[in-house]
């Protein structure tokens, strides 16, 4: 062939490249994107901004003949901001808009693929996290969210003006199907809402999941005669391929109210596939975040947590985990707080000292439960109450199931210092200073009480410091 | 099967029964927090049991505890072999947040 001069090939600097875009106003149709970056030395940060936004969009390492093929500058990622990152020079924001066509509608998996993709293996960085995510309302609606919400569970339990009570059973891996039926049994009896499968009892030789279903609803079926009350326990259908988890959900149908699932582990798409089953089938569906550490908990590189909360909604969670700021697991207090409001409320402010880099609109998107679960006990419930209010899971287990008068006890203590709680709380008395004296008044008409609260008083988790604790409160606008 | 030695009624149920003064003052914050009170009532409350029969429609108007503490008072007065419990709706939620059994027959000897 005879030398073509119609397009320039080679490589180019991302920033020439249309992809550094300082004077670009985001439309509200833009899905916009917060980077941490830690880039390679010597590289400009408006290079390397560049650089993420062109990996995580349109670009690949040289031009090639059919750019010119497409409309580039509508589908080019575009760095509108770079800021600093207060108190460490080694790091920066990387600020990029993406216009929704990027990403096909209703799905997760393709955002995925694109934002948080080849992107995070590229050179130019030493290190990548996505901080935040702002949702375009318009693609937001292309998304059905969880398969009822706060409000339809509720209605469905008849569970009103308090948070609800679960406990996961344990210990996690062992038990027979009739051993475990029982344990579940006495929680529900003795006044849980729901008992809970850990993340990784799924169908394994001690006990196959036909078998732990079957004792279960056996379980609830009698604790909800007994009590009068409606009972449940997330049976656990995260299995080897889709097809065996639906047939696990098919099956818990006839046991329980609501079903699990790993949501990390069995991944976006087959997450969604169960979430859309449960709306269709009027199952509520409970997430588990088993691997979420692996992908979250470092500050420099993964993806925050908050990001993949927000996702979790979108696909589809009546109830997700998130931290308990009181409990044995990691999570900041503010932060904490702001995911809880990411999960419950229908518009989110963009508050940089609670870790949201932008306003958020959930376009009336049901709502998730947040759960609060790991190494909670009833000296934690007025507490618990105060900071997370009503629309909240407490998830014991120890808590429950470690009362030395058994799993029946511990579950009354629960509600006992639940009701008392809350009760306090709506007559207008101050649960973090006078928690401790409400729960002893409690108890004197609560032996299953008083005995928790000997057992389990001093028990704490404040020793540890929180490894990714926010370092925006001076970040710049 | 449900007796009276097992049975429990949701919110506030694992208390000692509330005296009147107590239930005023949950009146009190379901009226702060702009809820709108109703009462409801039933022989036969039970896990399946979803709609109560409507003392009269929600009290859009009442806005004082005497009058909403004189409304379930009159419905356990004409109902005194059922259960009468106050709920709290919110037109913003378009649902219920508030809801606990402030009346039991004199019959009925459980623990909630």
């Amino acid at each position: 062939m005879t030398e073509s001069r119609s397009f320039d090939a080679g490589v180019k600097e991302y920033r020439d490249a249309g992809y550094w875009r300082p004077d670009y106003v985001p439309r509200d149709t833009d899905l916009l994107a917060a980077f941490r970056v830690t880039p390679q030395p010597d590289i400009a940060p408006e290079e390397v901004g560049a650089a993420i936004a062109a990996e995580s969009s349109t670009g690949t390492w040289t031009t090639v003949w059919t750019d010119r093929l497409v409309d580039l500058d509508r589908y080019k990622g575009k760095c509108y901001r770079i800021e600093p990152v207060p108190g460490d020079p080694s790091q920066f924001f990387a600020f990029i808009a993406y216009d929704m066509d990027l990403f096909e509608e209703g799905s997760v998996a393709n955002m995925a693929s694109s934002i948080i993709g080849n992107v995070f293996g590229f050179k130019a960085v030493r290190a990548l996290r996505l901080e935040d995510l702002r949702i375009p309302v318009a693609y937001m609606k292309t998304f059905h969210g969880p398969p009822h919400g706060i409000q339809v569970e509720r209605d469905m339990l008849n569970k009103y003006g308090r948070p609800i009570l679960g406990a996961t059973i344990k210990p996690k891996l062992g038990m027979s199907a009739k051993n475990y039926g029982r344990a579940v049994y006495e929680c529900l009896r003795g006044g849980l809402d729901f008992t809970k499968d850990d993340e990784n009892i799924n169908s394994q030789p001690f006990m196959r999941w036909r078998d732990r279903f079957s004792f279960v609803a056996e379980a609830i079926r009698k604790a909800e005669a007994e009590t009068g009350e409606r009972k449940g326990h997330y049976l656990n259908v995260t299995a080897p391929d889709v097809e065996q988890m639906l047939e696990r959900a098919e099956y818990a149908r006839q046991c329980s109210p609501i079903i699990m699932v790993d949501y990390l582990v069995v991944g976006f798409t087959s997450h969604q596939t169960l979430s859309n089953w449960c709306r269709r089938n009027g199952m509520l569906l409970h997430i588990h975040r088993a691997m979420h550490a692996v992908i979250d908990r470092q500050r420099n590189h993964g993806v925050h947590w908050r990001v993949l909360a927000k996702w979790c909604r979108m696909i589809g969670a009546d109830h997700l985990h998130n931290g308990t700021v009181v409990g044995k697991l990691e999570g900041d207090r503010a932060a904490t707080m702001a995911i809880n409001d990411l999960l419950r409320d229908d518009f989110i402010a963009e508050d940089l000292s609670r870790g949201i880099y932008f306003d958020q609109s959930w376009a009336s998107l049901p709502a998730t439960f947040p759960v609060a679960s790991g190494g909670i006990h009833v000296g934690h419930i007025p507490d618990l109450l105060e900071i997370f209010g009503d629309d909240t899971i407490f998830q014991f287990g120890g808590g429950t199931l470690g009362h030395p008068w058994g799993n029946a006890a511990g579950a009354t203590a629960n509600r006992v210092a639940l009701d008392a709680s809350v009760l306090a709380r709506n007559e207008g008395r101050d649960l973090a200073a006078e928690g401790p004296d409400i729960l002893a008044a409690a108890a004197r008409h609560s032996p299953e009480l008083r005995a928790a609260l000997d057992t389990w008083q001093d028990v704490r988790f404040d020793k540890f410091e929180t490894i990714d604790s926010l370092d925006l409160q001076e970040a710049t606008k | 099967m449900t007796t009276p030695a097992t049975m429990r009624l949701e919110t506030f149920s694992y208390l000692p029964r509330l005296s009147d003064e107590q239930v005023a003052r949950q009146v009190e914050h379901i009226l702060r927090q702009g809820l709108v009170p109703a009462v409801e009532y039933t022989l036969e409350p039970g896990p399946r049991s979803v709609y109560w029969s409507m003392w009269g429609l929600p009290m859009f108007e009442v806005r004082s505890v005497e009058g909403v503490m004189a409304a379930m008072a009159a419905c356990a007065e004409a109902n005194p072999e059922g259960f009468v419990k106050l709920i709290g709706y919110d037109p913003r939620r378009q649902g219920q947040v508030a809801s606990f059994v402030v009346h039991r027959p004199a019959s009925y000897a459980g623990p909630g």
